[in-house]
C-alpha cells in the first residue's frame, strides 16, 4: 500500500467518523446512539491501523487493538447491559430542534477547519488534514452533551468526545507516547465503571436517569 | 528512594484499607498512611533543599522546589484531615447516615486520591500529569456522592461532567503541546518531559502553543474552579463529607493551579509574549469579583466557604498570571496559606454542622458557648481567610496587591473591591453563628482539636515570621517559574 493511497483511505475513514459523530446528534434511540459509538470506534481503531503501517510504528497497533477492544467491544457492552438493565431500551428522547442542532455542528466544522489552519501548514504528516476532523469530533461530542437531557446519551457524547481526542493524537502526531495512551485507556476503563455506578444511583433515586430532574442545587434568589 | 515511598505508602494504604473495611482500626490505619507519606515527603523536601532539583525512575520522575512543596503540603494536610475525619466519620456512622460499606469506600478512595495527587506533582511527563489529574476527579467523584441523598448525587454528576468535559480539552491542549515538541525532540515518550520541554521551550512553534494554551487554560481552569468554569465546585463541596470538602479546597484545587502554571511556563518560552499571563490575569479577576458577590447570597455554609475558594484560587491565578518575582512569591505563599486555613475552615465547619445537624447559616448559632475551639477556630479561621494581619494570608495578599499596584495599576481597584467585598461578606455570615447564646437543639459533642490547632498556628507563623528555608525554596521556585 503506497502512502497516497493510506492517506486516501484515511482520509475516507475520518468523514465516516465525522459522519457518526453527526449521526448521533440526530438519533432519538438510544441503542441506535450506542451503534453509532461502536461505529466510531470502529472507523477509528481502523484508521489508526492504517495511521501505524505508514508510519511505520508498532506502538500505533497497540493503541489501535485498544480501541478496538475498549471503544467497540467492552463500552458498548456495558452500555447495553446497563441499558437493558435499567429498562430504558424503548425511551425515546425529546430531542429539541434537530435542524438547528445541525446547523450549529455544521458552523462547529467550519470553526475547527478555521482553528487548525495554521497547524495543517505546519505539519509534515500524511494525516495532517484529519486534525480539523478530530477537533469537529470532539466539539460535536460537546455538542452532544450540552443539547442532550440523558445520562446515558451524555456519557455517550462524552466518550465520543474521547475518540476525537485519540483521533487527533494519531492525526496530528502518529500518537502519543504508549505510556500516556494507556494511562489515558485506564482513565476512561475507570470511568466507565463510575458512570455505570451513577446511573444506578440516578435511576433510583429520580426513578428515570433525565437529568433534567436533578435541579435542586442552584443559586437561592 | 524517598520519592518511591511517597508514592507507594499511599497505593498500599489504599489497598490495604479496602482489605480491612470498617473494623475498629481502620481510620487509625489510614493516619498512619498518611502520616508515612509526609515522613517520605519531608526526607524528599530535605534532599531536594539540600541537593537542588533531581531527576529520579529514568527522567518520568522530576522535583524540583516548585513541586516538592506542594507534595509536603499535600500530604501535610492529608494527615491532619485522616486525624479530623477519624472522629467525623464515626460520628456519622452512628447517626445511621453511612454504613460498613460506604466507610470502607472512603477510606480506600481517600489514599488513592492523595496517591493521585502526589502522582500528578512528582511525575516529570505532562500527558501523566494528565492522567493523574483525571484519577484525581474520578476517585472524588463516587466520594461526593457518598451520602446517596437526592441533592449529593446531582452534585457528583455535575462534578462528574465538568470535570470530565473539562479535563477532555485539556488532554486536546496536549496533544497538541505533543505535536509542537515532536518536532523539536522527535517522537516518543522523550518529547512529553517537562525538563526537556523547558529547556527547548524557545524553539516550539509559537503559533501551536498559544492555541494549545487556550486549551489548557479552560481544561485545568475548570478543576481549578475558576469563573465561569466554576459550577461544579460550591456542589461538590457542600454536598460531599466534610473532610472530602477540606482536601478538595485545600489540595485538588492547588494541584490543577499548578499544572496550569507548568504549561504556562511552557508557554511563555515559546511565544515570549505575555499573552497567556493576561489570560490568566482575566480569568483570576473575574473569579475575585464573582466569588465575591456570590458570597453575600450563600445560605449553606459549605457553600459559602467553596465560593472563598474561588476568589483565593482567583487570586493566585491572577498573581502568576501577573508574573514577576513579587506577585509570583505571593502566589507561591497564597497557594500555601490559603491551603492551611481553607482545611481548618472546613474542619470547624464539619462539626458545627454536626452540632446542629444542618448545614443551614440560620440553624447554625452560639458556636463559641457550644464548644469553644470549634467557635474560635471558625472566627480566628475566616479573619485569616479575609486577609487580616497577623496571619499568612495577610503576608500573601499584600505582596499580590504591591506588586498589582506596581505593573498592572487598572487591575488593582477591582482586586481590592473584590477582596473588601469578600471581608464584608464573610464577616455579616460568621459572625452571628459564632456569638450569642447556643440554641437548645444544639448537641455538645468533643471535636477534633489537634487539625484546627496545628493549621491555625502554622498560618499565623507563617504571617509573623517566614523561615529561611522557605523563602529560599519559593525563591528558587520563583527562578523556575520566570
Amino acid at each position: 500500500m503506497s502512502t497516497q493511497l493510506a492517506a486516501q483511505i484515511n482520509s475516507l475513514l475520518a468523514a465516516f467518523i465525522l459522519l457518526t459523530a453527526f449521526a448521533m446528534l440526530a438519533q432519538r434511540k438510544k441503542l441506535a446512539i450506542l451503534h453509532l459509538f461502536a461505529w466510531q470506534g470502529l472507523f477509528l481503531s481502523v484508521s489508526t491501523a492504517i495511521v501505524g503501517f505508514v508510519a511505520k510504528s508498532h506502538h500505533l497497533y497497540i493503541s489501535s487493538l485498544l480501541t478496538l477492544t475498549l471503544k467497540v467491544v467492552v463500552l458498548p457492552y456495558i452500555l447495553h447491559v446497563l441499558i437493558r438493565k435499567l429498562k430504558i431500551r424503548k425511551e425515546i428522547e425529546a430531542v429539541v430542534n434537530v435542524p438547528t442542532t445541525m446547523l450549529i455542528g455544521i458552523a462547529l466544522v467550519i470553526f475547527s477547519y478555521h482553528l487548525t489552519a495554521p497547524i495543517r501548514e505546519l505539519s509534515t504528516l500524511v494525516t495532517r488534514s484529519t486534525l480539523a476532523v478530530a477537533l469537529a469530533t470532539v466539539m460535536l461530542g460537546l455538542l452532544m452533551m450540552i443539547t442532550r437531557r440523558h445520562a446515558v446519551t451524555q456519557i455517550i457524547g462524552f466518550l465520543a468526545m474521547e475518540n476525537g481526542l485519540f483521533f487527533a493524537a494519531t492525526s496530528a502526531t502518529y500518537g502519543m507516547p504508549l505510556v500516556v495512551e494507556l494511562g489515558v485507556a485506564l482513565d476512561i476503563l475507570i470511568a466507565a465503571f463510575i458512570f455505570g455506578i451513577f446511573f444506578f444511583h440516578i435511576n433510583t433515586t429520580f426513578d428515570s436517569l433525565d437529568v433534567d430532574q436533578m435541579a435542586r442545587l442552584k443559586e437561592e434568589d | 528512594m524517598s520519592l518511591l515511598v511517597l508514592l507507594i505508602v499511599p497505593l498500599v494504604a489504599s489497598l490495604a484499607l479496602a482489605f480491612i473495611g470498617d473494623r475498629k482500626l481502620a481510620p487509625e490505619v489510614n493516619i498512619l498512611g498518611s502520616a508515612a507519606t509526609l515522613a517520605a515527603g519531608v526526607v524528599l523536601a530535605l534532599g531536594v533543599y539540600r541537593n537542588g532539583p533531581m531527576l529520579a525512575g529514568g527522567n518520568f520522575f522530576f522535583v524540583d522546589a516548585f513541586n516538592v512543596y506542594l507534595a509536603v503540603l499535600t500530604s501535610f494536610v492529608s494527615v491532619t484531615t485522616a486525624v479530623f475525619s477519624r472522629r467525623y466519620m464515626r460520628r456519622e456512622r452512628e447517626h445511621g447516615t453511612l454504613g460498613h460499606r460506604r466507610i470502607r469506600f472512603y477510606h480506600a478512595m481517600f489514599q488513592l486520591f492523595i496517591f493521585a495527587m502526589l502522582l500528578c506533582l512528582l511525575t516529570n511527563n505532562v500527558g501523566v500529569l494528565w492522567i493523574a489529574m483525571e484519577l484525581a476527579t474520578l476517585s472524588t467523584v463516587l466520594l461526593v456522592s457518598l451520602y446517596r441523598t437526592p441533592s449529593a448525587i446531582e452534585a457528583a454528576w455535575k462534578y462528574f461532567i465538568l470535570c470530565g468535559v473539562g479535563i477532555a480539552l485539556a488532554l486536546f491542549g496536549t496533544v497538541l503541546l505533543y505535536f509542537a515538541a515532536e518536532k523539536v525532540l522527535g517522537a516518543g515518550g522523550e518529547a512529553l518531559l517537562w525538563t526537556n520541554l523547558s529547556t527547548v521551550s524557545g524553539q516550539l512553534e509559537p503559533t501551536i502553543l498559544s492555541l494549545a494554551f487556550v486549551f489548557l487554560m479552560v481544561g485545568y481552569g475548570t478543576k481549578v474552579g475558576l469563573v465561569p468554569m466554576h459550577n461544579w465546585l460550591p456542589d461538590a463541596h457542600s454536598e460531599g463529607p466534610t473532610p472530602i470538602s477540606a482536601v478538595l479546597s485545600g489540595l485538588l484545587l492547588n494541584i490543577a493551579l499548578y499544572a496550569l502554571v507548568r504549561c504556562k511556563v511552557l508557554v511563555d518560552g515559546s511565544t515570549g509574549t505575555h499573552h497567556s499571563g493576561n489570560i490568566m490575569m482575566g480569568f483570576g479577576i473575574v473569579s475575585i469579583l464573582v466569588a465575591s458577590f456570590s458570597l453575600l447570597r450563600q445560605k449553606d455554609i459549605k457553600r459559602m466557604f467553596a465560593y472563598s475558594s474561588i476568589e483565593h484560587m482567583g487570586i493566585a491565578t491572577f498573581a502568576f498570571g501577573l508574573g514577576g518575582p513579587v506577585a509570583t512569591f505571593g502566589a507561591l505563599l497564597h497557594m500555601l496559606v490559603h491551603s492551611l486555613t481553607k482545611s481548618a475552615i472546613f474542619f470547624t465547619v464539619g462539626h458545627a454542622s454536626q452540632m446542629h445537624r444542618s448545614q443551614d447559616m440560620d440553624r447554625i448559632k452560639g458556636l463559641i458557648r457550644g464548644n469553644p475551639l470549634v467557635g474560635w477556630g471558625m472566627t480566628l479561621g475566616v479573619m485569616a481567610i479575609v486577609g487580616m494581619p497577623p496571619f499568612g494570608v495577610f503576608t500573601s495578599e499584600f505582596l499580590i496587591l504591591t506588586a498589582t499596584i506596581k505593573d498592572a495599576p487598572l487591575m488593582a481597584p477591582f482586586l481590592l473591591l473584590g477582596l473588601g467585598v469578600t471581608f464584608a461578606a464573610l464577616f455579616r455570615k460568621v459572625q452571628p453563628m459564632v456569638f450569642g447564646e447556643a440554641p437548645e437543639y444544639q448537641k455538645r459533642l468533643k471535636a477534633a482539636h489537634i487539625p484546627v490547632l496545628l493549621h491555625m498556628v502554622l498560618v499565623l507563623v507563617l504571617g509573623l515570621y517566614m523561615p529561611r528555608f522557605l523563602s529560599d525554596w519559593f525563591q528558587t521556585a520563583v527562578g523556575i517559574l520566570k
